[in-house]
C-alpha cells in the first residue's frame, strides 16, 4: 500500500512539475525567486564592499564603474547594501511566514476538525485580527511591541496568521467527511494521527500556494514598516529603511531610491508569479 | 433582507468588542505604569495620581475596561499626551483627510480597473489584454511608498505638474491618490476581467448576440451588470485596505492623515492617540465591510438565503 502511495505521490509531483515548467510566467517568477535566494545566501561572497562601511568623500555618487549602483548619503556602496538587503528581507520573510504557517495551520486544523465553540472562538479571534486593515494591523502590533527587527518579524508573522488559519480550516472542513478519513477512524486511528497523517498532507497544496504568495505580502509589509521607521533600524541595510533615507535625496540623488525600490518590486513580483503558477499547476480548477 | 442585515450587524458586535479590547490592552501591554505612560515623561506625581483616579487605573482591569468603553462610546478617547488636546479633535481632522484621500483613490482605481478589465475581457489575449495584465502585475508588486516617490520625482520635481506634498488644493491629492490606488486598480482590473470572461460565455449573452443586439449594448448593459456583482466586494475591501495603506502615502507626501497621526503617536509614546487611531480605523474598516456585504446581498439575492 505504501508503495502504491509513493508511486501516486511521485506521479502527481511529476505532473505538477510538468505543468509548472510549461507556465512561462511561473518559470520567470521561479528564476527571480531563485536569484533572490542565491544573492541572499551568498551576500558576503558576492558583495563588492562591506555594507556598512562608507567613505564620506564619496557620498551620493551616481552609478559608476567603481560603484555600479552609486553610493548613499554616507558614501556606502549601494550595490553591496542592496545585496545584503536581500539577506535581511529573506530572513524577515522566512521567520514571519513560518510563524504564521505554524500557528495559523494549527489553529485552522483544530478549528476545522473539532468545530463547535472552539472553532467559533478561533474564527472570531481571526476576525478581530482582520478588523485592522492591511499594514495597519502590523503597525498596531508594533505599537505594543516597539520597533526593531525581531518585533517586525513577529508583527509580520501575526499579521499573516488569519490567512493561513482560514485556508487550512476550509481545507480540513472539506476533507474531514471524506471516505479516507472515515476509513482511518474505522481502523482506530486517533485524532492526532488523522490530523497530521491524513488531513494535513492533503491540505498541502493550498498551504504551499499561500506560503509563496505570503512571502510577497510580508516583504511589502515589512519594508513598509521599515520605511515608516517602525521596523529595521539604520544602519542595517534593509530595503524599506534604505528608501526611507533616500526620500530626503530624491531631487539631488534619485539613484539612491531606485535600487532598493526595484529590488522590492522584483522579488514581490517573483513570488507573485511563482505563487500564481503553483496555484495553476497544483489545482488547475482554480485557474482564472 | 432585513433579517440578513440584522444577522450581519449582530456578527459585528463581538468583533468590535475584540477591537476595543485590543486597543484597551495596548496601554497595559506596554512596559510601565499606565498612569505614568498616560501622563507623559515630564509629569509630576500629583498629576499622575490625578490621572490614575480619573481613568480608574487603580481599579481592577475589568472595571478599567468598562470605564474605557463608557468613554469610547461617548467618543471620548482621552487627551493627547503631546498636544494636550482632546484626541477626538485630532482624529476628526486627520480622519476626514484620510477618508477624502481614500475616496479619491478608489474612484481613480475603480475607473482604471473597470475600463482595463472590461476591455481585457472583451479582447482576451490581445495586445491590450497582455499589456494591462502586465500593468496589473506591476501594480500589485510595486511598494506604495516607492511608487509614490517615483510619481513625485517625475510629476512634481521634473514636470512640475503637481505639488510635491502637503495639503490645500485638489491638486495636492492627485499623486497620493494614484500611488495609493495603483494596487487596487490592478486587483479590480483582474477581478473585472475574470468576472466578465465568465459572464460573456453564458447562454444569455449568446442569445443577445443571436438576437442581433449591438455589441456595445451587450457588453456594457447586459454583461457588465452581472459581472459587477463580485467586483463590488473587491471595491469595498480595497477601500477598506486603503484606510490602512494610506499611512505609507501620507508619509511619502507629508500629508496629515490618521495613519501618520498613529505612527507619530507611536514614536512620541502618545498612547491615547494610538488607541484612538486604532479604534477609529478598525471600526470604520469593519463598517465598510458590513456595507459591502449588504450591497453584495442586495445585488445577489442568492447570498441572502445561504
Amino acid at each position: 500500500m505504501n508503495e502504491a502511495k509513493t508511486m501516486k505521490t511521485t506521479g502527481q509531483t511529476r505532473e505538477v512539475w510538468r505543468r509548472l515548467k510549461r507556465n512561462r510566467a511561473a518559470v520567470i517568477g521561479g528564476l527571480i525567486v531563485f536569484l533572490f535566494f542565491f544573492v541572499a545566501i551568498l551576500a558576503p561572497v558576492i558583495s563588492p564592499y562591506p555594507p556598512n562601511e562608507g567613505d564620506l568623500t564619496k557620498r551620493l555618487k551616481p552609478p559608476c564603474r567603481e560603484h555600479p549602483l552609486g553610493t548613499d548619503p554616507l558614501g556606502r556602496d549601494q550595490l553591496s547594501r542592496v545585496i545584503y538587503g536581500a539577506r535581511i528581507s529573506l530572513q524577515i520573510q522566512v521567520v514571519a511566514v513560518l510563524i504564521a504557517l505554524v500557528i495559523g495551520t494549527l489553529l485552522g486544523m483544530v478549528g476545522g476538525y473539532y468545530g463547535g465553540k472552539f472553532d467559533n472562538l478561533i474564527m472570531r479571534l481571526m476576525d478581530i485580527l482582520l478588523a485592522f486593515p492591511g499594514i495597519f494591523l502590523a503597525i498596531s502590533i508594533i505599537a505594543v511591541l516597539g520597533p526593531g527587527l525581531t518585533n517586525l518579524m513577529l508583527a509580520a508573522g501575526i499579521y499573516s496568521i488569519p490567512q493561513f488559519a482560514r485556508i487550512v480550516r476550509g481545507s480540513i472542513l472539506s476533507l474531514k467527511e471524506k471516505e479516507f478519513v472515515e476509513a482511518a477512524r474505522a481502523v482506530g486511528e486517533n485524532d492526532f494521527n488523522i490530523l497530521f497523517r491524513y488531513l494535513l498532507p492533503n491540505s498541502m497544496a493550498p498551504m504551499i500556494i499561500q506560503t509563496t504568495l505570503r512571502m510577497a505580502t510580508v516583504l511589502l509589509t515589512a519594508s513598509g514598516l521599515s520605511f515608516l521607521g517602525l521596523g529595521v533600524q539604520p544602519p542595517t541595510p534593509e530595503w524599506g529603511a534604505m528608501l526611507s533615507t533616500a526620500r530626503a535625496y530624491m531631487i539631488t540623488a534619485p539613484h539612491v531610491a531606485t535600487a532598493p525600490g526595484l529590488a522590492i518590486m522584483l522579488v514581490v513580483m517573483g513570488f507573485n508569479l511563482f505563487g500564481d503558477g503553483l496555484r495553476d499547476s497544483l489545482d488547475p480548477r482554480l485557474r482564472d | 433582507m432585513g433579517r440578513y442585515i440584522l444577522k450581519r450587524v449582530l456578527m459585528l458586535l463581538p468583533v468590535l468588542l475584540g477591537v476595543s479590547l485590543v486597543s484597551f490592552s495596548l496601554l497595559h501591554m506596554v512596559p510601565g505604569d499606565p498612569a505614568e505612560l498616560l501622563a507623559g515623561e515630564e509629569a509630576n506625581p500629583e498629576f499622575i495620581q490625578a490621572l490614575r483616579k480619573e481613568y480608574g487605573l487603580d481599579q481592577p482591569l475589568y472595571i478599567q475596561y468598562f470605564h474605557f468603553i463608557s468613554h469610547v462610546v461617548r467618543l471620548d478617547f482621552g487627551i493627547s499626551i503631546r498636544n494636550r488636546q482632546p484626541v477626538i479633535k485630532l482624529l476628526k481632522e486627520r480622519f476626514l483627510f484620510t477618508l477624502q484621500l481614500s475616496f479619491l483613490s478608489i474612484l481613480i482605481a475603480g475607473l482604471i480597473g473597470l475600463v482595463a478589465g472590461v476591455i481585457s475581457a472583451t479582447k482576451q489575449y490581445s495586445f491590450f489584454d497582455n499589456m494591462s495584465m502586465i500593468g496589473a502585475l506591476f501594480g500589485v508588486s510595486m511598494p506604495i511608498f516607492w511608487f509614490g516617490l517615483l510619481l513625485m520625482l517625475v510629476f512634481s520635481v521634473h514636470l512640475r505638474w503637481f505639488p510635491a506634498g502637503g495639503k490645500g488644493t485638489a491638486l495636492h491629492l492627485i499623486l497620493p491618490a494614484i500611488a495609493l490606488g495603483a494596487a487596487s486598480s490592478a486587483v479590480i482590473a483582474r477581478m473585472t476581467r475574470a468576472s466578465m470572461l465568465e459572464v460573456i460565455r453564458q447562454d444569455y449573452i449568446r442569445t443577445a448576440r443571436a438576437n442581433g443586439l449591438r455589441e456595445f449594448i451587450i457588453i456594457y448593459k447586459h454583461a457588465l451588470k452581472n459581472a459587477m456583482i463580485p467586483v463590488i466586494t473587491v471595491f469595498g475591501l480595497e477601500f477598506g485596505y486603503m484606510l490602512g495603506g494610506a499611512v505609507l502615502t501620507e508619509t511619502v507626501f507629508s500629508l496629515p492623515g490618521v495613519g501618520r497621526l498613529m505612527v507619530e503617536g507611536i514614536f512620541q509614546r502618545d498612547y491615547p492617540v494610538v488607541q484612538g487611531s486604532m479604534l477609529l480605523v478598525a471600526t470604520t474598516f469593519v463598517l465598510v465591510n458590513l456595507l459591502t456585504d449588504i450591497a453584495y446581498a442586495f445585488f445577489d439575492p442568492k447570498i441572502r438565503y445561504e
